[in-house]
């Protein structure tokens, strides 16, 4: 399995917004979308980070948060990014690791999509699931 | 009107192709308590099970015996199999809209993909799918030719099927013929020339995505010695840090055994099968009739992107292999159906957990849905299918639930019965396909063989006495 296998079933639209946007229109995106990060991108469609629920909150913790800050002020710029020819496993041990939890695709530099820690987990559950269920049967029917 | 699942206005679904990923849909479909439901399940070929009877290699019976679980589920009452019958040909998704609620795609991934390089289009390198497909019986491939007077064959790729077809190739007739293997390709093999076959893995030993029992499989064949080169199957220090933090104790196995066919000295056996990593092919040359005579490889050292994945990197370094037969195993991808949106870049139809999307607008399409590889592309074993349909038939009901679901005007068994009988005469049934495989069985007993399949339609029709 790679992660193109995970993006082939999250249909072909990614929510972006821009650094500009304000904090209002992130949450309002991140809530009406029922996602925990938004994919930030330039004019030109090019990332220039990444901005999640924990980063608001954190922002929100430091001190007293004002929706219309814009994007740009609290989104993550240095974003580890993948591409569909990564391998999930490898993937969730660098979430892991590295305490990330949503991670843009790119497919020659062009954004293809954003995979999330759920997403791969469910993935992976779903590829030992299957292996199981595969030995079973072999075991019960042979 | 009332929502259909009930008795009298049951939920009709047509299933399109009738592989792992089109039966356990309709398991689960069928299985919901309080819901009545009808499948009507259509397939190009006459015969069902897709790549478990043209896929999976003919000497791995056991993985065969699956087909027992979905003989069950076509032998609900509430279950119809439509063989022969292909979509876009003989009915069209307007046909399936005005006799059905709910239609689900699962026809798997059809075509391979292209490695890319100069010289791929030469005379003798195929994909791999094809020859599987002709060793398989599968009727669209019946009259391919595959030249086995060749001494020397490449199988680029290290997944599943390129084990498969390596070890087919290094198989004995004896070997063979104990398998279901078509009597076409059985002929063939038992005059193959090929004495050598290169397994060609773009990463190392830790990444071969080939199982542990493939792999001692290998090396337990009875006329084909099985090697590795020392240098490819060391262990590199990222691969060894991943295993060690994992403790993944599988792939610490197959690094062994593969270390294991390093040390074995040739046994002077008929053919050689050596499995290579860290190497991939940059050009195929040919010699003036077209036909390729040898493969430049580059070698390649391993690093990790950022994302963590261990990854291929080419050196300046190359080494020629002479091969005159080349299968390609790099990857399949799903065929577009007519009238169905497709996400061309991904070989997939455009979907959303299973629920087709529409291009345009980014909705769902009311009442079409996907599963299995032609929803997330290929991957995974068999089983791999039962999760990823369930995830599919869930997103249905909740669908059905809202009233979310197409509005035939003729959502009635007998009537779409009569528009396939009407399309097409020649469609084979199930109770048609038990006889087909009971012929196929007692056929090859008669050769001694655990089975003797049907290669054309015609062959198959006329069995049925059409």
């Amino acid at each position: 399995m790679k992660i193109r296998n995970i993006l082939a079933t999250k249909g072909a639209t990614v929510i972006t917004i821009h650094p500009e946007q304000t904090l209002k229109e992130a949450v309002a995106l991140l809530a009406g979308h029922r996602i925990g990060a938004l994919v930030v991108v330039d004019g030109s469609g090019n990332l220039a980070g990444i901005i999640s629920e924990r980063d608001i909150v954190r922002k929100a913790a430091e001190k007293d948060i004002h929706l219309t800050l814009p994007v740009s002020e609290v989104m993550i710029p240095d974003v580890i990014t993948g591409t569909p020819q990564d391998d999930p496993k490898a993937v969730l041990q660098s979430m892991t690791d590295r305490r990330f939890r949503h991670l843009p695709i790119l497919e020659q530099g062009k954004l293809a999509g954003i995979v999330s820690i759920g997403d791969v987990v469910k993935a992976l559950l779903e590829e030992y699931e299957g292996e199981i269920d595969t030995l079973q049967t072999q075991i019960s029917q042979g | 009107m009332t929502q259909p699942g009930t008795e009298t206005n049951p939920l009709r679904v047509a299933i399109v192709g009738s592989g792992p990923a089109a039966f356990y849909a309709a398991d689960h479909l069928l299985k919901q308590g309080g819901l009545a439901v009808e499948v009507d399940m259509f397939d190009r070929l006459p015969t069902p099970y897709g790549l478990v009877r043209g896929g999976v290699a003919p000497d791995h019976p056991k993985i065969k015996t699956v087909t027992k679980a979905y003989e069950q589920v076509a032998a609900n009452p509430r279950f119809r199999f439509y063989g022969n019958v292909e979509f876009g040909k003989h009915v069209c998704l307007e046909d399936l809209r005005a006799h059905y609620h709910q239609i689900l795609y699962a026809t798997g991934a059809q075509t391979d993909r292209k490695m890319g390089i100069p010289g791929e289009d030469l005379k003798g390198s195929h994909p791999a799918t094809e020859f599987v497909a002709w060793y398989n019986g599968h009727p669209d491939y019946r009259d391919y030719q595959f030249d086995l007077s060749q001494e020397r064959a490449a199988v680029v790729g290290v997944g599943n099927v390129a084990i498969d077809v390596a070890r087919i190739l290094c198989r004995t007739p004896e070997e063979l013929k104990a398998t279901d293997i078509a009597a076409h390709a059985l002929e063939a093999l038992s005059q193959s020339k090929v004495r050598e076959v290169y397994l060609l893995g773009r990463r190392g030993p830790a990444q071969a995505a080939f199982t542990n029992p493939e792999v001692k499989e290998v090396g337990e064949m009875a006329d084909a010695d099985t090697i590795t080169l020392p240098e490819e199957v060391q262990l590199d220090a990222l691969s060894k840090a991943e295993i060690e933090r994992t403790k993944d104790r599988a792939t610490t196995k197959k690094v062994e055994i593969l270390q294991g066919y390093a040390l074995r000295k040739p046994d002077g056996k008929l053919r050689k099968l050596a499995i290579r990593f860290l190497v991939s092919p940059v050009e195929l040359f040919g010699d003036e009739s077209g036909r390729v005579v040898k493969m430049r490889l580059v070698k390649n050292v391993l690093y990790a992107t950022e994302a963590g994945t261990i990854s291929p990197k080419a050196t300046d370094q190359f080494e020629e292999l002479p091969v005159s037969l080349v299968f390609r195993s790099v990857g399949y991808r799903g065929v577009a159906l007519p009238g169905v949106s497709f996400h061309d870049k991904w070989g997939v139809i455009l979907n959303e957990k299973g629920r087709v999307m529409d291009p345009d607008s980014k909705q769902p399409r009311v009442g079409e849905y996907t599963s299995g590889w032609i929803k997330r592309g290929p991957s995974g074993v068999i089983g791999t299918n039962k999760p990823d349909s369930i995830e599919t038939v869930n997103n249905m009901l909740e669908d059905l639930a809202v009233g979310q679901v197409l509005q035939p005007t003729n959502p009635d068994v007998a009537a779409a019965e009569a528009l396939v009988r009407q399309r097409q005469p020649q469609h084979v049934t199930f109770a048609d396909w038990l006889k087909l495989d009971e012929l196929e069985l007692s056929n090859g007993k008669a050769q001694g063989r655990p089975r003797l399949k049907f290669t054309r339609v015609e062959e198959m029709l006329a069995a049925l006495g059409r």
